[in-house]
């Protein structure tokens, strides 16, 4: 059987008084690509920023259950310690703007002061760039600013930015969804690459990307679990009318 | 959905009544013919209003090159001034006491104003943030002549002497509104991704502000300073009480200092031809000074603009 590495368990997740996840339990399991699917505004962000705890940059939020990274709770661990363990790219490329590529692969050690001998932060950069299928496009300027790049290519330096800091779990919100469909395909073609050095969490909007990229998918709706398992089997045999519903494009 | 098909119809019902405005427009050639009259009168008249502001600004840049050329020579930046009567010398203890002053409260306002500004930009909704940038909003307002007195009660009576210190303090208050309103500003621009990127990576907040988004926006805060130095370098009433003013050189700020505003209002006040000369002098140091400081920061702000 599959080996877990993330365990959700009937948790819940407030901003104020509106509840935007709803008592949700799911495991999340090594090296494959979990989907949360569902439409706009039913909690898919808000789910899968409180796995990095990113949701407690935002004021008056609150949260019930719990949330394990293997055997430890997230919330009994510094959200510090467990971002450089759970790492995350946006729905928009945020390259750090100041920085050159280079810079910006490394930026979770030099900002975070952690000092690397020169060969070894030239392994790191350049394992993190081939991972993110980026290498080959900029050996040749990584001393260029980050910014210079394509979208695409600034989602991919995202990516191996997060990977630079070998986390456990990479969360990816919508990270095709400000691209155009050619740097969709590197991008989704990256995430089947990737599974065999990191877990993936995938929200996306688009049912087909879910389709062929991920293993697991999970459905939400207005911030209730419909349903989860494995892709395949979710896109065949939905067990939820509303699922087949949002599937066949009836909402959403 | 329900609302949806509102929000349908709503949108069908204004592209009617705009297609229907539009039709009694487009069949009126003459209402055509005087919209172009119009265009053309309003472009005109706000070209001639520029341009009558920026004549008393020539005006007065002329009028001081003119009189003020004559005094600059090289004596006029290394020399000390001459007693009444003597013919030469020069005014570079007040050049340096200028910057002495400006450097002093530079070094006093910047820390405190890029703080306050990082402080609003932050917790923008706060009732603090509210309270200081209320503050700060009055404290723009305050004359400078108050800044002088304050600083005098404040700091030269109890230290029992004009100092150039007390007339940095002076200064520096007037530059603080300046600093911090320029790096609320600036830093509000900064997009929220940007911090977010750094968080996930695992690095504390304050890392992220110091390392990521003062960085970031740094040509901003930059031009802020600048700004304020401009602002400060020629004032004249805050120094009055504070500063006070040297015929000698002095590099100890906790004596009386003199500066180029100082200069310029004891000579032009004077009743000797000379010195009326110096002052001219001094001026047009002065204004191409702050002219230079503008440029300067007008640069900084699209050298270092760091694009997102
Ligand atoms: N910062 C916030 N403050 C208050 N409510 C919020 C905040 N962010 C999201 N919400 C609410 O929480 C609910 C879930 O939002 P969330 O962004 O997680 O949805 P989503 O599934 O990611 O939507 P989308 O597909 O549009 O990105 C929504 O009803 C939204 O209005
Ligand atoms: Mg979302």
């Amino acid at each position: 059987m599959e080996s877990r590495v993330l365990e959700i368990k009937d948790f819940s997740m407030y901003y104020g008084d509106t509840k935007a996840v709803d008592n949700i339990s799911m495991d999340v399991y090594k090296n494959k690509v979990t989907a949360i699917m569902g439409p706009s505004g039913c909690g898919k962000t808000t789910l899968l920023r409180s796995i990095n705890r990113m949701h407690e940059l935002v004021a008056d939020t609150r949260t019930t259950g719990e949330i394990r990274l293997y055997d430890t709770e997230i919330h009994s661990i510094s959200p510090i310690v467990l971002r450089r363990k759970i790492g995350m790219v946006f729905q928009r490329p945020n390259p750090f703007p100041t920085m050159s590529i280079y810079d910006n692969v490394i930026a979770g050690y030099k900002l975070n002061g952690i000092r690397l001998k020169r060969a070894d932060r030239d392994i790191i950069v350049e394992d993190s760039l081939k991972k993110a299928a980026l290498w080959e496009e900029v050996k040749d300027k990584l001393h260029r600013k980050g910014t210079f790049l394509s979208g695409g290519q600034q989602q991919r330096l995202c990516v191996a930015r997060a990977l630079a800091m070998k986390p456990e779990i990479l969360l990816l919100d919508e990270p095709t969804s400000a691209l155009d469909p050619k740097a969709t395909t590197k991008i989704e073609s990256l995430i089947e690459e990737l599974k065999i050095y990191v877990t993936m969490v995938l929200v996306t909007h688009n049912m087909s990307q879910a389709a062929r990229v991920s293993d697991y998918t999970a459905f939400l709706f207005l911030g209730e679990l419909v349903e989860y398992g494995q892709t395949q089997k979710m896109f065949t045999t939905p067990e939820d009318k509303r699922t087949e519903e949002y599937l066949t494009g009836k909402f959403g | 959905m329900g609302y949806q098909k509102d929000v349908k119809s709503l949108m069908e019902k204004e592209i009617n009544k705009n297609l229907e405005n539009n039709q009694s427009f487009i069949v009126n050639d003459k209402h055509i013919f005087f919209r172009k009259i119009y265009n053309i009168l309003f472009k005109t008249s706000i070209i001639l209003f520029s341009i009558i502001s920026i004549i008393p600004l020539f005006l007065i840049l002329f009028y001081v090159l003119q009189k003020g050329i004559t005094a600059i020579d090289w004596d006029f930046f290394v020399k000390l001034p001459k007693p009444v009567g003597v013919e030469g010398g020069g005014i570079s203890n007040a050049i340096i006491g200028t910057f002495l002053i400006i450097l002093m409260s530079s070094l006093m306002s910047v820390p405190l104003g890029v703080g306050t500004g990082i402080f609003l930009s932050e917790y923008q909704n706060s009732k603090l943030a509210y309270v200081v940038r209320l503050f700060v909003e009055v404290l723009q307002g305050v004359p400078s002549i108050v800044m002088g007195i304050i600083a005098y009660l404040w700091v030269v009576r109890p230290m029992g002497i004009f100092s150039g210190f007390s007339g940095a303090i002076a200064l520096g208050m007037m530059m603080l509104p300046v600093i911090i309103k320029n790096t609320e500003e600036t830093l509000k621009l900064i997009p929220h991704s940007l911090k977010e990127a750094s968080m996930s990576l695992g690095v504390p907040y304050y890392k992220t502000i110091l390392k990521v988004v003062l960085p970031s926006s740094i040509s901003g805060i930059v031009t802020g300073v600048l700004i304020g130095i401009a602002r400060i370098a020629g004032e004249t009433a805050p120094l009055l009480f504070t500063a006070f003013g040297n015929p000698f050189m002095n590099l100890n700020i906790f004596k009386p200092m003199n500066s180029l505003s100082l200069l310029i209002f004891n000579y032009a006040t004077s009743p000797y031809q000379d010195w009326h000369r110096i002052a001219w002098g001094a001026s047009l140091f002065l204004i191409v000074f702050v002219l230079f400081t503008n440029l300067v920061a007008n640069g900084v702000a699209k050298k270092w603009k760091v694009e997102f």
